[in-house]
């Protein structure tokens, strides 16, 4: 055992991968330059010593080289791709939704598209464009998996799974959550470490972890949200109540039975998302919760969310942007408060 | 280029094989019995036909919107290339393709991408396949003249050359994207100029003429095999037929139309061959021959069943 960050855990996933498998290479914009940082976040730091042909530099051409991921993909390459910054998925994606989430539904499901496309998501002092929280951009669309690993060990986990995956995966990595270091480290980072164990393991795309088990409220929450859920469970104890935390660790396939258990025993249920709330992913779990657990509820569901705008660069207006423990502490009290 | 008299024949039923196709499936889109909507090759057979000639088993080409050349000219079978443009299970994509979206990959086809510039990247990609995976293949990209203002033109040339992939781009410069004239969106005269910018040959040539098509396509796609890297093909031509649909194609001036028919490549390339010796007769029969075949896929589009409605939520996720 030993304890890794979320970038540690993320590179040893790609590092056994590659090794495992030959068909396995990375590609994106400064992932591999000596004396670079391994990718934004330093994930894939010093991997281009064992593996100078696998690990491929690219000029800024993101349209271009998420086009080429897919290509290759075609002819039994699994490719892993890499943006600098969640927000750079725009400018390629034509080919994320148009291409990549369509070509084996387009051919009768004759082709296979084994692509992983890694992002960076969170908010961290960047403003508008170096920030957004990607998700719900991607939920909409069918044809790709989404993974949020919000620790080390399933950080390792599902990335490995998500490169064995024969379908397109994209996985969402907080900022707030690598633990990278020296250059590369950032503002008030979380701890995510885990324990790694010697041995490999994988964990299943689709499903999810109670990260605390309780019986009055049930809070879903990814990612650095999930966190800040376990802090205000952790100060709500103190007053007596008593907190579910799930992490669904996957948004596509999602793992509903794990929040139907749950429900049933709260009977009360708050959403948290770091993205603004209009057509976020806590529209669509609330939605499906009210469509078809309704029967358990004994109070409405909450949504704790960014608000409806750009993300704002002052620490003064993204402190208030970003949902806080406060405000889901808020929340869980509303929900007990508005019970039958 | 001394090309026997076998392989002359079947260029020309290939191009038939194409207008012909096309023909029955305007009639029948016009009819009413063909659903969806179509662009369709009517003047360009020279180009599918020249280039996919030069191609060998293993090759791969990314096409367009308007794929039916390109699949027929790989050696796709038309009966499934039909039942798929009639939506039945039976077509090369089940129904769920249609004209846009035709392909086979067991032929070297990737299912049509209809995004304009979009299927760029893709070939460059299996050109990378191709050489991190040591084969010795080549991928051909076609693309029309408007494709060349896309990014991914530019970001796709640019990886190929630096990284030296078997990539050949052919453009089919029909000088109309959509209904828009290629003069009145670049600057360059000649699209094969944007090739200097990668560093890689450019070349533009009669696209009209399978012969001059096929022998420099083969000169480009061997370069490309034996590790030379990408080249840019233009290829000169001209859409005798609406950009899509019912598109009677005002905006072609009357006088430019009619010597585009002159010029147009089956007439050529018959006056061609009947001036080698090569009979009227042998060439009606091969046409005779074609009209049967289409025939035969009509019949077998039109006897095949739909999918079922469920077949809507299969083929998402491997």
């Amino acid at each position: 055992m030993a304890r890794l960050t979320v970038a540690e855990a993320l590179r040893q996933a790609i590092k056994e991968e590659m090794r495992r498998d030959e068909n396995v290479y990375c590609i994106g914009e400064d992932i591999g330059i000596p004396g670079g940082w391994g990718g934004a976040f330093t994930v894939t730091l010093g991997l281009e010593k064992e593996f100078p042909d696998r690990i491929i530099n690219t000029p800024i051409s993101e349209a271009g080289f998420f086009g080429i991921a897919l290509g290759s993909s075609l002819k039994g390459l699994r490719p892993i791709v890499d943006v600098q910054y969640g927000d750079f998925l725009f400018c390629a994606m034509d080919q994320i939704a148009n291409q990549i989430a369509k070509l084996r539904y387009m051919s009768g499901g004759k082709l296979k598209t084994p692509i992983v496309i890694r992002a960076p998501v969170g908010f961290t002092g960047r403003g508008a464009q170096h920030s957004q929280m990607m998700e719900p951009f991607f939920l909409c669309l069918p044809g790709i998996k989404i993974i949020t690993p919000a620790t080390a060990y399933d950080s390792k986990g599902l990335l490995k799974s998500a490169v064995r995956d024969d379908n397109p995966v994209i996985i969402f990595e907080h900022k707030l959550l690598y633990g990278a270091k020296g250059a590369r480290s950032e503002a008030g980072s979380i701890d995510a470490s885990s324990e790694i164990p010697e041995e490999e393991y994988t964990i299943p795309i689709g499903k999810g972890i109670i990260r605390r088990e309780g019986t009055d409220v049930t809070v879903i929450a990814t990612l650095l949200m999930m966190h800040k859920a376990c802090e205000a469970a952790e100060i709500l104890a103190r007053e007596g109540i008593s907190i579910e935390v799930i992490d669904p660790r996957s948004l596509v396939p999602f793992d509903w039975e794990l929040v139907r258990k749950s429900i049933e025993k709260t009977g009360r249920v708050v959403i948290v998302e770091e993205s603004p709330r209009r057509g976020g992913i806590g529209a669509e779990i609330a939605a499906t919760i009210a469509e078809e657990m309704i029967d358990f509820l004994i109070a409405p569901i909450k949504r704790v969310a960014a608000p409806d705008t750009p993300a704002p660069f002052s620490p003064a207006l993204e402190k208030f942007y970003v949902p806080s423990i406060e405000k889901i502490m808020t929340a869980v009290r509303e929900v007990i408060s508005l019970s039958s | 280029m001394d090309i026997e008299t076998d392989k002359l024949l079947e260029f020309y039923r290939k191009m038939v094989l194409i207008r012909e196709f096309e023909e029955r499936v305007k009639f029948l889109f016009l009819e009413g019995i063909m659903p969806g909507t179509i662009h369709q090759y009517q003047g360009q057979e020279a180009c599918a036909v020249g280039v996919c000639s030069a191609l060998k088993k293993g090759d791969v080409i990314t096409t367009t919107h308007r794929p039916h050349g390109h699949c027929i000219a790989m050696g796709m079978d038309i009966k499934e290339m039909m039942a798929e443009l009639f939506g039945r299970i039976t077509g090369c994509c089940r129904g769920k393709g249609g004209s846009m979206h035709m392909g086979d990959i067991e032929k070297g086809v990737v299912p049509a991408i209809a995004i304009v510039g979009g299927g760029i990247p893709v070939a460059t990609g299996l050109g990378l396949a191709f050489k991190m995976k040591k084969q010795n293949y080549v991928a051909v990209c076609f693309m029309g003249d408007g494709a060349t203002n896309e990014g991914t033109f530019h970001e796709s040339l640019n990886m190929a050359s630096i990284w030296n992939l078997p990539v050949v781009y052919v453009v089919e410069n029909n000088f109309y994207g959509a209904s828009t004239h290629v003069s009145l969106v670049m600057k360059v005269e000649r699209i094969s100029e944007r090739a200097s910018a990668y560093r890689m040959p450019g070349i533009t040539i009669d696209g009209n003429d399978v012969l001059e098509v096929y022998s420099r396509s083969l000169e480009l796609v061997e370069r490309a095999r034996a590790g030379n890297g990408p080249a840019l093909l233009e290829l000169l031509t001209y859409r005798i037929t609406g950009h899509s649909r019912r598109d009677p194609a005002l905006y072609q001036p009357q006088e430019e139309k009619k010597k585009a028919i002159e010029n147009e490549p089956i007439k050529r390339f018959t006056k061609y061959l009947i001036s080698l010796g090569i009979s009227e007769a042998t060439l009606e029969q091969i046409k005779d021959k074609v009209r049967i075949e289409i025939e035969e896929a009509v019949k077998f589009a039109m006897d095949s069943p739909y999918p079922s409605p469920e077949d809507t939520l299969k083929d998402i996720f491997v």
